[in-house]
């Protein structure tokens, strides 16, 4: 149990042992482990990023499919709202024009009695004349008669 | 272990008496690096023995990071990734600051090569013994377990020690440790400076007597009761019978030790250095 230069050969090569790990062993280790390390970190961040990407896609999806719906159901109604303009306004057209043609009709009618009725009065009173001059030719002069047949003629 | 070996490391002319046995087991092959010998001497042994262990195990280490891959790592990979996740955990609860930059990898080197150095005390006595006996002749002494001599564990406590001084000044300044030396742990006032720097300097010594004298202590022992287990395979079949099975029970056993007094020397090397970065 002597110490001796033993030691001092012990110290030198615990020194350069330590200079070799210091220098050649640890380095490697620590930097292949680090990066193993931050890249299973990364890639578990990327997973959580990606659910959570999913999850907002999700809930946007449907949000936009609950608001497709309600638009959907707006037009829907808008469209029979004006379906049923539409067609009430179209019913008022029509009895505004159908009263028109009816009046229109009317007047006509009513133009048409008139002149049948000029037409008439002016004949009656030529037919009548015709009549009283065949009744009368014998006792009656026309001359004399034509101003009382043309009062009666007035008179219809 | 294999202590049917015994005869064999020491056979022929020697008459084999249990202090000799013992005594040629814990002689180190010692050599002298310059004239007069005393402090210059070397153990060959415990030189080449831990310099090539920290090779194979450091080496090993590094072929494995220098081909590291963030992607899939292979099964080697991942044993060594294993290893370092261990000691990074350990030095992270201990020590906050830049870690990376120099304890935790002090902290790996520690651990593996005072592990791979206990390890040797699984190799049974006697083989070691043997082959040594078979290259060297048969006085050649060898003993495998670097951390059972004493210069060793000095050795790495001492560096601990010394670079523990280091980050001390390097953290508080050279006025800083010297004010600490003086006014830690009882205060500023100048009648507590006495006590302070006596109690400061009975911690700076006994941090490294304990720190190396446990791992010593520990592996020393062990080491004796290999012996004492091998010693007993001279009196016989009966003895070396035993002596096998209770050998077998305090290598499982020891498997335990070697395991745990590398990751205590590491923790303190940890320890101390983290204790170094505080200031009181």
């Amino acid at each position: 149990m002597n110490i001796n230069f033993t030691l001092i050969a012990q110290a030198i090569a615990f020194a350069v042992l330590i200079w070799f790990t210091v220098k050649f062993v640890w380095p490697p280790l620590l930097k292949a482990i680090e990066t193993r390390q931050k890249e299973i970190a990364d890639g578990l961040a990327a997973a959580a990023d990606g659910r959570n990407a999913l999850e907002a896609a999700a809930k946007k999806s449907e949000v936009t499919l609950t608001e497709a719906k309600q638009k959907a159901s707006e037009i829907i109604a808008q469209a029979e709202k004006r379906g049923t303009q539409i067609i009430e306004e179209a019913k008022g057209n029509a009895k505004v024009e159908g009263d028109r043609i009816v009046a229109g009709a009317k007047a006509e009618i009513e133009q048409e009695v008139n002149r049948a009725k000029e037409g008439l009065r002016a004949q009656v009173s030529t037919l009548a004349i015709a009549g009283a001059e065949k009744i009368l030719r014998k006792e009656i002069d026309a001359k004399a008669h034509s101003e009382l047949l043309a009062k009666l003629a007035a008179e219809l | 272990m294999a202590t049917e070996h015994a005869d064999m490391a020491q056979h022929a002319e020697h008459t084999l008496t249990p202090a000799g046995y013992i005594e040629h087991h814990l002689s180190f092959n010692a050599h002298p690096v310059a004239e007069g010998a005393g402090f210059w001497t070397l153990h060959v042994d415990t030189f080449v023995m831990s310099v090539v262990l920290g090779l194979i195990v450091m080496g090993l280490i590094w072929l494995v990071a220098r081909k590291a891959t963030s992607g899939v790592p292979s099964k080697g990979q991942a044993f060594v990734e294993l290893v370092f996740g261990f000691i990074d955990d350990q030095v992270k609860n201990i020590f906050h600051g830049n870690r990376h930059s120099f304890i935790a990898p002090t902290a790996l080197t520690v651990f593996l090569w005072v592990f791979a150095m206990n390890s040797m005390d699984f190799l049974p006595v006697d083989w070691v013994a043997s082959i040594v006996s078979f290259f060297g002749g048969e006085h050649a002494k060898w003993r495998a377990v670097p951390t059972s001599d004493i210069n060793t564990t000095f050795a790495l406590a001492l560096s601990v020690w010394i670079l523990m001084i280091f980050f001390a000044i390097k953290v508080k300044g050279l006025g800083g440790w010297i004010h600490e030396l003086f006014c830690a742990p009882f205060g500023s006032k100048i009648w507590v400076w006495p006590a302070n720097f006596m109690f400061n300097l009975i911690e700076y010594v006994s941090k490294p007597l304990s720190h190396s004298l446990r791992l010593f202590g520990n592996m020393y022992a062990g080491e004796v009761i290999f012996l004492l287990l091998g010693l007993w395979a001279a009196t016989g079949v009966t003895g070396t019978i035993a002596g096998a099975i209770l050998g077998a029970g305090w290598s499982i056993f020891h498997i335990l030790i070697v395991a745990l007094q590398a990751f205590i020397f590491m923790m303190l090397t940890v320890v101390y250095l983290a204790m170094a970065h505080e200031s009181h």
